[in-house]
């Protein structure tokens, strides 16, 4: 017999699990490279890291394997940690505010603007790194929101599921378009770009990380403040109307977390198909459909995520590796064709 | 009291073997204006260059007449590249109509779910692998991009075979967009991969094409995109009637007596082969697709995507990309940029006024 509280306690502990997995895989992130580390010298590296009193990223040299975790694999595993909690929470929302199984942040155009704003900026103004181009990037997903949710929504703020990801597939071809033809008309554009344009976690500044922790952070604190209302709205606009849920309130409160997140890991990483796509389905399988429970999950599975897939990104490609972007795909899409496969999808 | 059929209500039909139309004065009106319109835009195309050649002239020369010179300028350097055009949007245009009619989806187009991204990337592996240069980009590259676009279709189909959640075996609709969406990110994300892995040079001429360009189109494309398109007309208009049934869902398709798989698999294997030849011979050409069905919905006022306005609308689309890519911009574009320039707004416009409506009612 599983009465409410049974379904509370596996939840909470489906929940202790995955975090659990999530910090040993963190672990595995700081260990295994091209000069793999034992499990001792990435304690040690860490433990000297984490208690060095100017922080983690700014401690006098140390020995090559504590340069290693501290140049290179710490802020590479926080900076797929967050963006992976942060597109895996943002999916979630999608998925939620559009009712769409099909919706993430590429199909709503927030990685097109993102996109696009990087590649202009990066043309206009010779930009070359990610610290350079990220204020437009994340300018350009906001923008993009906007106009994808404000077009859907014109006319007495009743946003379809439909019209919203038609206007989502509108503005991403257009943006590619334009993307596309500023990439074109300068080489060293393009040889910027196509860097960003595959997504990885590898090579970025830590500056970067702390340059978008901020939205990151914001953007999950509205995401759990909207996630009771979400609830409400997914019995449909005019229950939720009829229980006092204001509806146009709710939904800028959604769109605001959405662009934060999608839009400040895009702009850091650069955009990742997928990850928003899949991991809310895999959340869903445990929680059901609360997003007070689904939200959180799809964070921590999100993370879990981002990091396997860079982690094998690393091994299966030495001496060089297969960008987390690619990796992700390619670990993702037979996976998701496997899931679509097996399980009669859960409808909105 | 005698007993009377009151005919003058019933609507005059066309019949042709097993085709059957039902025709209505307006829609015949507004099909042909987009005929006129497609055809305007296709001698346009044709006066524009680098050396232009007055509206009547083209016309002169199309129907028998003009000088020599005229006549090699028209004939035989921009007839190909205008026709290709022509072919390449209206094989689109009905490739889009027929997947959005079946999968019940206006978002199910074959560049939606991968068809266009499997052509694509099957072309950028033999780009980068062969240098871009010789035998292997001239040939390779359509050849490649054709199996490419096929093997993707065919994963697709055969991946979402399996049982319905109403217990027969068989395709649904929903689950091979999903499939078809989770191929197209994986085969995009490849291309994105394979680009990091060229030359610049060999990356930039595979932006090029990746973006649709008319500029090396000639005799040699338009043949298999002609063959391509008539094979798509001859299915669609022949499944008309299967495609206004598979309109009303399973179910109702079924009791009409129509076998249902085997009707969805070819008129989606003919949707395939157009995509498919279309993006081998000019690159993936953006949004048209997608968009065209849906502009022609609209004109056309259809309750689902017509197939002759979806064509018809496809070809004004990419002609009317050419001719605006070479007389109103200063770089010469490749087309597909343009479709998609302006297809994108056009379709946010579209959905703004469809709001208004449908809350002023």
């Amino acid at each position: 017999m599983t009465t409410l509280g049974t379904v509370r306690r596996r939840r909470l502990s489906g929940l202790v699990v995955l975090t659990a997995l999530l910090l040993l895989t963190v672990l595995a992130s700081i260990a295994i490279g091209t000069r793999s580390l034992s499990p001792g010298t990435v304690y040690d590296a860490v433990h000297n890291a984490v208690t060095c009193p100017g922080g983690p990223f700014s401690c006098p040299a140390g020995s090559t394997a504590e340069e290693i975790v501290r140049g290179l694999r710490l802020p590479r595993t926080a900076l797929a940690l967050v963006t992976g909690l942060a597109l895996g929470i943002a999916g979630a929302l999608i998925q939620g505010y559009t009712r769409n199984p099909l919706a993430d942040a590429g199909l709503l155009g927030l990685n097109a603007g993102a996109a696009f704003l990087a590649a202009l900026s990066i043309y206009l103004f010779g930009f070359t790194s990610p610290e350079q181009y990220i204020w437009f990037a994340f300018a350009g997903a906001l923008i993009a929101g906007l106009v994808v949710f404000g077009a859907s929504a014109v006319g007495g703020g009743k946003a379809s599921p439909l019209s919203l990801v038609l206007a989502g597939a509108a503005v991403t071809a257009f943006l590619q378009a334009m993307t596309n033809a500023v990439v074109l008309l300068d080489p060293t554009a393009l040889d910027t770009y196509r860097f960003w344009v595959v997504g990885s976690v590898a090579g970025r500044d830590a500056a970067v990380l702390w340059q978008v922790l901020p939205f990151l952070a914001f953007g999950v604190l509205l995401a759990l403040v909207a996630s009771p209302g979400l609830n409400l709205l997914s019995l449909g606009d005019e229950v939720a109307r009829g229980l006092g849920v204001n509806i146009g309130r709710s939904r800028a409160l959604g769109l605001a977390a959405i662009v934060l997140l999608s839009g400040a890991a895009t702009a850091a990483v650069g955009p990742i198909a997928f990850l928003g796509l899949v991991v809310p389905h895999l959340a869903r399988v445990i929680t059901g459909p609360d997003y007070r429970w689904l939200i959180p999950y799809s964070g921590v599975i999100g993370g879990l995520l981002l990091l396997v897939a860079d982690i094998i990104g690393r091994v299966v490609a030495r001496p060089g590796e297969l960008q987390v972007g690619v990796m992700l795909a390619a670990v993702g899409a037979p996976f998701f064709i496997a899931f679509v496969r097996r399980r009669k999808l859960v409808s909105l | 009291m005698t007993l009377s059929l009151k005919t003058e209500s019933v609507r005059p039909a066309l019949r042709v073997g097993p085709v059957s139309l039902v025709l209505r004065p307006i829609m015949v009106l507004v099909v042909a204006a987009l005929a006129a319109a497609m055809l305007l835009l296709f001698c346009l195309d044709i006066a524009t260059g680098e050396s232009h050649i007055p509206l009547g002239r083209v016309i002169d020369v199309l129907t028998g007449g003009g000088t020599r010179a005229q006549r090699f300028i028209v004939l035989d350097s921009r007839l190909p590249r205008a026709l290709t055009a022509l072919v390449v949007g209206a094989a689109l245009g009905l490739a889009g109509a027929i997947t959005q009619s079946i999968l019940h989806n206006p978002l199910a187009a074959p560049d939606m779910l991968g068809i266009t991204a499997g052509a694509s990337f099957g072309a950028v592996t033999v780009l980068v692998i062969g240098g871009g240069s010789g035998l292997a980009a001239t040939l390779g590259g359509p050849l490649a991009a054709l199996a490419g676009g096929l093997l993707t279709a065919a994963a697709i189909y055969l991946l979402a075979w399996g049982r319905s959640p109403t217990g027969d075996r068989g395709v649904t609709g929903m689950r091979l967009v999903l499939i078809g969406v989770g191929m197209n990110a994986l085969l995009l994300s490849g291309i994105s991969w394979l680009l990091t892995r060229a030359s610049l040079q060999d990356a930039q001429r595979a932006q090029l094409w990746l973006n649709g360009s008319l500029n090396n189109a000639d005799r040699s494309g338009l043949l298999p995109a002609a063959f391509a398109l008539a094979v798509v007309v001859v299915v669609a208009l022949g499944s008309a009637r299967t495609l206004a049934a598979l309109r009303l869902g399973a179910d109702t398709t079924r009791s009409l007596g129509v076998r249902i798989q085997t009707q969805q698999a070819i008129l989606i294997g003919a949707a395939v082969v157009g995509s498919s030849v279309a993006t081998a011979v000019v690159g993936p050409v953006s949004f048209v697709a997608l968009a065209a069905p849906q502009i022609a919905r609209r004109v056309l006022r259809t309750p689902g995507e017509p197939l002759i306005g979806s064509a018809l609308i496809g070809a004004i689309l990419v002609v009317g990309a050419d001719v605006a890519s070479r007389s109103v911009f200063p770089a010469d574009l490749p087309v597909g940029i343009v479709t998609a320039a302006f297809g994108g707004p056009f379709l946010l416009y579209l959905l703004v006024r469809m709001n208004r409506k449908a809350t002023l009612s």
